[in-house]
């Protein structure tokens, strides 16, 4: 589209770069791939056991093979039909997507705004939203769980989801793609009688479609797995989100390892699938984000 | 009213219409928690009492408390140790994946995967990996070799490390990915003018890839010891039962913050260890930046 994107697209392209393209295969880059290809399989081999193992019996779990005897679904169906992993999983669902939606529009419209826009205070207002990104979440918890008590949000989504409704990373990689966008289309609109408001959300948003979903794969990536706020300020067992009840499933569980790999395979295969199915996007969507946030 | 106002004046209302609600969110939930958290650190509170205002108390009990110092060791321990290892174990992937082409996105696909994963779920994994013989994985695979067991978590010694792998583990792909977007973006013909002179192999790596590269490995050393210094979900769910390990020998700072602040209720004290926190944070990457941009 313009220059910044097709330098990453380019960058994230799925070959590796030219010096390799012109090599004649040897011997070498033969013990390379194979080397590649065993720490490959390394890295995978604690996704693949805790798989393996959530599909095994009990007294198989103590058996080195990758390969179930007879593989089943018996400890989902128990850790399923306990109900509580139901809950937490809608929990997380209903959570992650709000604060993603909530992070897509916010952060693109504060984005867009100290972009586009020059007016008195637009400095200040940049330098402030970016200095937040120094501040430690974990300095926070304590006066949120304070204003949670006194407001009355313990144990409420709401209470789950404040603090992460926008974030100073979202809006700066926002800003920095919104830099891409001409002002001649922002112009012409302008022109054609639309409001700032139609400007943003039907001329430039459209725009950085590919900024947005790696925003939203971060943001909805992060509150999936976020464990310290959701741990504290939860109190019933209903209200947890998944990792939270994970743990407290996994010291209740104690030695039932098949169970505990059920219940840490039903949060994890989501993200996996979701992986799997847009694979070279999330990639490209990393790469960007690394290279601008 | 807005009629009568110039395109530019028109402009500026709508701006700060637009940021309104962002700056309340920002002032409420950011500036004032943190302003908050620096007031709560010098008083005295355990939630149900008053809060009572004791200056630099909290500072001086922390400086006097062996559990802290104790903590602050374990905490650059998981910095010094997980930064170096991480970052030379995902360039020596980055640099040669970068060299290959067959299947190559299926090799990517496979040291990313575990940067998809949750640390809670991961945590527990790894915690059976290390359970004693008749469970765990690695001890039931190292006594098929004839290898005596090890008491991975519930070592003193061995436990930080043990802890540190899955966290290592689930950050090795996202720095490939970002190293290997900086090998590519190192212009071929340096390479090329490398080769004609006859330059080695080590060489190359050293005089034109590792200093072209550094934007990225300042990225990823200040990034990666961020999250090293403020571990907590994996300390927390491998040492459930006994957190912070035998001794404390596991124990981060955030695992302290936790449990001062919600286990003894102790908002005073856990708010000043949040500062110090908060400082370390900053002095760390501030140093880093200097380090590594001068050189």
């Amino acid at each position: 589209m313009y220059a910044v994107n097709s330098e990453i697209q380019a960058a994230s392209e799925t070959l590796p770069s030219k010096h390799a393209l012109r090599k004649p295969v040897n011997m070498g880059q033969i013990c390379r791939w194979l080397l590649l290809f065993a720490g490959g399989i390394l890295m995978v081999a604690p996704i693949a056991y805790m798989i393996s193992t959530s599909l095994k019996w009990p007294h198989e779990i103590y058996n080195l093979s990758l390969v179930p005897e007879e593989p089943h679904l018996e400890n989902y169906i128990y850790v399923l039909e306990d109900g509580r992993f139901y809950g937490w999983f809608i929990n997380s669902i209903i959570i992650a997507t709000i604060t993603t939606a909530s992070n897509i529009i916010f952060d693109s419209l504060v984005g867009y705004t100290l972009c586009k826009f020059r007016f008195p205070g637009r400095y200040i207002v940049f330098i402030a939203i970016l200095s937040t990104l120094m501040i430690p979440t974990e300095m926070l918890v304590i006066p949120w769980y304070l204003m949670s008590q006194s407001l009355g949000w313990l144990d409420s989504y709401w209470g789950i989801m404040f603090p992460g409704l926008m974030t100073a990373f979202g809006t700066f990689l926002m800003k920095q793609f919104f830099e891409t966008v001409p002002d001649d289309f922002i112009e012409a609109a302008r022109i054609d009688g639309l409001n700032e408001l139609q400007i943003w959300w039907t001329v430039a948003m459209p725009l950085v479609r590919p900024a947005l979903a790696a925003l939203a794969i971060f943001v909805f990536l992060g509150n999936w797995t976020a464990f310290i706020w959701p741990l504290i300020v939860t109190n019933s067992v209903e209200m947890y989100t998944l990792p939270v009840g994970l743990s407290s499933f996994g010291d209740e569980a104690d030695v039932q390892w098949e169970l505990i790999m059920t219940g840490a395979a039903i949060s994890t295969i989501p993200t996996l699938i979701v992986f799997l199915v847009f694979q070279r996007f999330i990639i490209r969507g990393v790469v960007m984000a690394g290279l601008k946030g | 009213m807005y009629r009568n106002l110039s395109v530019r004046q028109k402009h500026i209302v709508w701006a700060w219409g637009f940021l309104v609600i962002p700056i309340v969110f920002y002032v409420v939930i950011r500036f004032y928690p943190t302003a908050n958290a620096m007031v709560i650190s010098f008083q005295d509170w355990n939630l149900l009492g008053n809060r009572v205002w004791t200056g630099w108390t909290n500072y001086e009990k922390l400086w006097n408390d062996p559990v802290f110092w104790k903590v602050f060791q374990n905490t650059f321990a998981y910095l010094l140790i997980g930064t170096p290892v991480s970052l030379v174990v995902s360039f020596a992937i980055a640099f040669h994946l970068d060299k290959l082409r067959f299947m190559h996105g299926f090799l990517r696909m496979l040291y990313f995967l575990p940067f998809m994963t949750s640390a809670v779920a991961m945590a527990w994994v790894w915690r059976w990996f290390y359970q004693p013989v008749p469970i765990g994985l690695f001890n039931n695979f190292l006594s098929s070799l004839g290898i005596p067991q090890i008491e991975f978590l519930r070592s003193t010694t061995l436990a930080l490390s043990a802890i540190l792998a899955p966290a290592v583990w689930a950050g090795l792909g996202f720095q490939v990915i970002i190293f290997m977007a900086g090998l590519r973006a190192i212009p071929r013909s340096y390479y090329e003018a490398a080769r004609i002179d006859g330059v080695s192999g080590w060489t190359i790596l050293w005089q034109i890839t590792i200093p072209l590269l550094k934007p990225t490995i300042v990225f990823i050393v200040v990034f990666s010891s961020i999250g090293f210094l403020r571990i907590f979900d994996h300390v927390f769910n491998m040492t459930t039962g006994d957190p912070g390990g035998p001794l404390n020998s596991t124990k981060p700072l955030v695992l302290m913050i936790y449990q001062t602040a919600f286990t003894d209720f102790n908002m005073g004290y856990a708010a000043a260890q949040t500062v110090v926190l908060f400082l370390i944070l900053l002095v760390v990457s501030l140093l880093q930046l200097r380090i590594l941009r001068d050189r």
